[in-house]
């Protein structure tokens, strides 16, 4: 039964969100809660000399400054550090020693009974370095970058170019139309609207209760495990809301050891909130030069593509994605080439954002695709449909499902991209010149192994909990419309619990996996409940369900209902009151084994349209429709917005975002989000979100691929397509401001 | 942030006093850009005097024609007001071309005359400033300086001032009303801000013990042709990169008296008599806008990140020049360029 499944739900913690019933890790409180205010280093590399805190100790109200000389005692291994989603090399330890990584680490925690008293007191904090040249600057060190080295473990196994098919470099230098050109991408940050924030609450005993703010709670528990040696029953996360996390809380965050320490140091219950400037350390979208090399007969069908990727890490982890890797997989070509290397700088990791990989990687080939389309003489859209594939070329399997051609056509038809004059600078609108510019989106359809426990009570409502979290895009929501539906109850039945370590296993919310993995694993649970009342079912005297198999019977309208007989039915509470059970309780976890036979990939085409001045460069953004084939949409509301949000961010990334570094200082500048730009509403105009049809019955049984990222895909592209198309200027590296437009 | 005192002035005089008895002293009306200065201890008053409820909240007409408007004004309602919306256009325009509806709620007259600069290093106390350190260097001569000054910069501070409001009062010769112990004065708006010369930490000529009690308007309000331009990164929200204020008083197709002021490129409202001049008596057409747009820009100097700067205020002037003439002033709403 479908009831919710596919409708346009609003999200059922809204209401406690507006109200502020709904409480983030910051707000949570508990007796004698002291706060904790972190000191950060102003160098970029080298040693902390000594940190003199009399000052700050001299503060009323101050209990201690924590830092590396004087904290508890910590692991001193790298495994004990390592998340589930680190990258390869030995992860940063906050406190941990006098070694300074990268401008603006944590080296001191001021605990104070107040968090003005604190923040005060961190001011008074002095630190002597004996610093060291420090480089911050891809440019300056791109010729020494480090190529990676092939491996067969994941996750570098995973994330390491593709293999090379066929003679690329043979295929371009014979190839009648050639493009190549270098795009760039600076390091951008997440900026969610939350601060990261732990309260640590000291249970006794040893005992913790951690509020955090994290896309994790289980990986934050194990973490913590980990680094303070603690038993895993001795230490419970909670992130029941979080405000935002783009991938910038997959990886615990400092704010969470420093509280923990504190926590342990002085026996109380701490919070640690990070400043707005604190939040730009955590983690980036790596700045990242690349090249494209395309080749392609007249008739405008590739023959070569060559993708080469230079991405930033820090000097102790290589975090890398798979940049290059979307350019060989979207389009037929018959040769093609990855290069993938790193330039290590001093700065801390890198770390996935928004779609990583594609965001980025996606925009350079699509930018190289218009070009290419340019130099054929050929309309975009064209072009890509001349180069469209049925199989995943990487691996040459077909598609579980590749509904693109028809995201092109009615991504088209809405925009009316047939009225395009092809020629740049062609089309005006008074003092602006108008560019229509396109791209393709492509973004993977993942899976991962989850956990769901549903609990039915014999009055009909249902409990459904997994340790997953819900990020801000709508997971409450979509868990309940999916077990209203496999438990056939009204969807006000179902209460949601998530963000919480203790509850069934879930690997962090991230890569618009959690959708599919969790809703099949509902309908899995949601079975084993079903086979538990028709065991009661069958029990009653002249129970019309007495011969029905397992797979005979539905749950609908509070009933175990005979598929092949509607007329035959029990409802849910008869059969729980007649077998005396006042609850049904299962947990079923749910693997998603793939034979690899399939490609799962979802798709999209952007078309934009965008205003410039033609004096002035003043470049306005005024009309956008995406169209998205993403299998199964849960929540056509919740989705939409998903969308939506994506599309302003890809037109921040296109004109607006770039985290400003001074490579003198190794030091983010514009640490705020005034400096920081972002679109705000006088950016974003007439965003238009289509959805087209794309049943997959063989990626999973509800036929979902899960969205959210694809949204941003190609965006940036499309709006510099656009930009080159209205003003024939070509910008290749992002963001777009007006003086590129002037050189 | 430093623990502070607060203490709240009973009337003008009693906030003079107050400042006159405490070196480490601010006041504090909006708070919109104080305090987030406090927050990055860029700034660390030892006391703040709270001059918000004091009685300089009136916009007036004077003897002369002119316009009265109280320190104390908030952003929003002097743009909004009947006097200003109808007899300086220019002025409500300017203001709404700055901050947030919710920034401009709190931002008051005076604070909005003293607001400091954005400069990235002047905020952040782990890098060299002069302005905020007196001698400790200037980090954005050779860092990031896209957003910086072209126009009367020093080696010392090529900052800019921020504000949008005052672009267009120093357009319109404004004079700043001021209450120091030694009684009151008033300072023309051409000499209120300061280049930065050698001495950036000053960024205007108001004594420390001074208070700003209001912003004086003269009568010629250029109700017709005028316009305020404002070019950011993005289309609001933003500092100017480059910001006009352009009025004009014509008769017929000729320029009888020509103002042009620009933010966005020096430590303060930038204005050039000689090309002012230039445009007097002259026709209001695109060659005369051009040669008051070079002479504007004559001395201007980029750095490594912001000579584009340079051509893009001269086409920008040009630009709001011709909304001036034509009627057509810039909406703040409307974010397409006339």
């Amino acid at each position: 039964m479908q009831k919710y499944i596919g409708t346009p739900t609003s999200r059922i913690d809204g209401r406690a969100k507006v109200t502020g019933e709904a409480k983030y890790a910051a707000e949570f409180n508990a007796p004698g809660l002291v706060h904790g205010s972190v000191v950060t280093s102003s160098i970029a590399k080298g040693r902390i000399v000594r940190i003199d805190a009399s000052d700050a100790l001299r503060v009323a109200g101050v209990i201690d400054v924590l830092s590396h000389e004087n904290r508890l005692p910590m692991a001193s291994t790298d495994s004990a550090y390592k998340d589930e989603t680190a990258p390869k090399g030995s992860p940063f330890r906050p406190l941990y020693e006098d070694r300074i990584m990268f401008s603006g680490q944590p080296i001191a925690l001021v605990v104070a009974e107040e968090p003005e008293i604190a923040r005060f007191a961190a001011s008074l904090v002095r630190v002597e370095y004996d610093e060291e040249a420090h480089v911050t600057d891809v440019f300056r060190r791109r010729d020494e970058a480090v190529s990676l080295e092939p491996s067969t473990k994941p996750p570098e196994s995973i994330f390491g170019p593709p293999k090379p098919r066929g003679s690329a470099e043979k295929a371009f230098a014979s190839a009648e139309v050639r493009h190549a050109g270098e795009y760039y991408v600076p390091i951008e940050h997440h900026n969610p609207m939350e601060l990261y924030a732990s309260t640590v609450v000291w249970e006794g005993d040893g005992k913790l209760t951690i509020y955090d703010k994290t896309q994790g709670v289980q990986n934050v528990q194990r973490y913590v495990c980990g680094v303070f040696d603690m038993k895993p029953d001795d230490v419970r996360v909670m992130s029941a809301y979080m405000g935002g996390g783009f991938g910038s809380g997959l990886r615990p965050q400092y704010e969470v050891v420093l509280a923990v320490l504190a926590a342990q140091a002085l026996e109380r219950s701490v919070r640690v909130v990070l400043t707005r400037q604190q939040m730009y350390v955590l983690g980036y979208r790596p700045a990242m030069i690349q090249r494209i090399e395309l080749g392609a007969r007249p008739g405008g069908t590739l023959e070569a593509i060559t993708h080469e990727a230079i991405t930033v890490t820090s000097q102790y982890e290589d975090f890398y994605r798979q940049e290059s890797g979307w350019s060989g997989l979207l389009y037929t070509c018959a040769n093609a080439k990855y290069v993938h290397k790193l330039v290590r700088l001093d700065l801390p990791t890198s770390c996935d954002m928004r779609c990583p990989s594609a965001a980025t990687g996606v925009y350079a080939l699509e930018c190289a695709m218009d070009e290419l389309a340019v130099a054929l003489k050929l309309d975009p859209l064209e072009l890509r449909l001349r180069c469209y594939s049925d199989r995943d070329q990487n691996t040459n399997r077909p598609y579980s499902s590749k509904s693109l051609r028809a995201c092109y056509h009615q991504g088209a038809e809405a925009f009316g991209w047939d009225k395009r004059s092809p020629e740049p600078r062609s089309m005006r609108d008074g003092n602006e010149l108008v560019g229509w510019g396109m791209a393709t989106g492509i973004w993977e359809a993942l899976q991962v192994p989850i956990a769901v426990r549903i609990v039915l009570s014999a009055n009909g409502h249902a409990e459904v909990s997994c340790a997953t979290s819900d990020i801000g895009t709508g997971t409450y929501t979509i868990m309940a419309q999916v077990a209203a539906d496999m438990l056939g109850l009204p969807m006000e039945n179902i209460t949601i619990k998530l963000g919480d370590s203790t509850l069934p296993q879930s690997p962090v919310e991230g890569g618009s996996w959690i959708a599919a993995s969790v809703s099949n694993g509902i309908a899995t649970t949601a079975d084993a409940i079903r086979g538990e009342l028709l065991r009661l079912a069958k029990q009653m005297p002249n129970s019309p369900l007495a011969d029905a198999g397992p797979d005979e019977v539905a749950l609908a309208d509070g009933k175990l209902v005979s598929t092949p007989d509607a007329s035959r039915a029990v409802s849910i509470v008869d059969a729980m009151r007649h077998g005396a059970v006042d609850r049904i309780e299962q947990e079923k976890s749910t693997t998603f084994a793939d034979d690899g036979s399939k490609g799962h990939n979802t798709h999209s085409a952007v078309f934009t349209e965008v205003k410039v001045d033609e004096q002035l460069g003043v470049i306005r953004v005024t009309r956008v429709v995406n169209a998205v084939a993403a299998g199964r949409i849960l929540n056509i509301k919740t989705a939409r917005s998903q969308i939506m949000g994506s599309v302003v961010w890809g037109i921040g990334m296109a004109l607006h975002e770039e985290t400003l570094l001074d490579h003198t200082f190794g030091r983010v500048m514009n640490a705020n989000i005034a400096e920081y730009q972002v679109p705000v509403n006088a950016d974003v105009h007439d965003i238009k979100v289509i959805f087209v049809d794309e049943p997959d019955a063989t990626i999973n049984r509800l036929g979902i691929k899960g969205l959210g990222e694809i949204g941003i895909v190609g965006v940036a592209a499309a709006v510099a397509n656009a930009i080159y198309h209205a003003t024939g200027k070509r910008v290749r590296d992002l963001p777009i401001t007006l003086d590129k437009l002037q050189r | 942030m430093i623990n502070f005192e607060y203490a709240r002035a009973s009337d003008v005089a009693d906030a003079v006093r107050q400042i006159a008895g405490d070196p480490g002293a601010k006041f504090i009306a909006g708070g919109t850009n104080l305090i987030d200065l406090m927050k990055e201890d860029v700034e660390r008053p030892s006391r703040l005097i709270d001059i918000s409820r004091l009685p300089l909240n009136k916009v007036e007409e004077t003897a002369d024609g002119g316009v009265r408007i109280g320190a104390l004004v908030p952003n929003s309602d002097l743009a909004y007001h009947p006097l200003i919306e109808q007899r300086y256009p220019m002025l409500g325009s300017a203001i709404l071309a700055g901050a947030s509806q919710q920034l401009r709620n709190m931002a008051s007259t005076g604070g909005n005359l003293l607001q400091r600069t954005r400069c990235y290093y002047f905020y952040d106390t782990a890098t060299p400033c002069n302005k905020r350190e007196p001698g400790s260097g200037c980090s954005a001569i050779n860092g990031l300086n896209r957003m910086h000054a072209i126009l009367g910069t020093s080696e010392a501070c090529i900052a800019t001032h921020p504000s949008d409001m005052c672009v267009a009062l120093a357009a319109l010769d404004a004079k700043v009303q001021v209450i120091g112990p030694a009684g009151e004065r008033t300072i023309s708006f051409a000499d209120f801000h300061r280049l930065p010369w050698d001495t950036p930490q000053r960024d205007t000529n108001l004594e420390p013990n001074e208070l700003i009690t209001a912003v004086e308007l003269p009568a010629q309000g250029f109700r017709t042709n005028y316009t305020y331009l404002k070019i950011r990164d993005r289309l609001s929200y933003a500092f100017a990169l480059v910001s006009v204020a352009a009025a004009l008083e014509l008769e017929g197709a000729r320029i009888k008296e020509a103002r042009v002021a620009l933010g966005g490129v020096a430590h303060k409202p930038w204005r050039d008599a000689l090309a002012e001049g230039a445009l007097r008596g002259q026709e209001a057409n695109p060659a005369n806008f051009r040669r008051a747009a070079h002479m504007l820009l004559r001395d201007a100097k980029g750095f490594a990140h912001n000579t584009f700067k340079i051509d893009l205020a001269r086409r920008a002037i040009v630009r709001a020049l011709t909304q001036a003439a034509r009627g057509t002033p810039q909406s703040q709403s409307n974010k397409k360029i006339r």
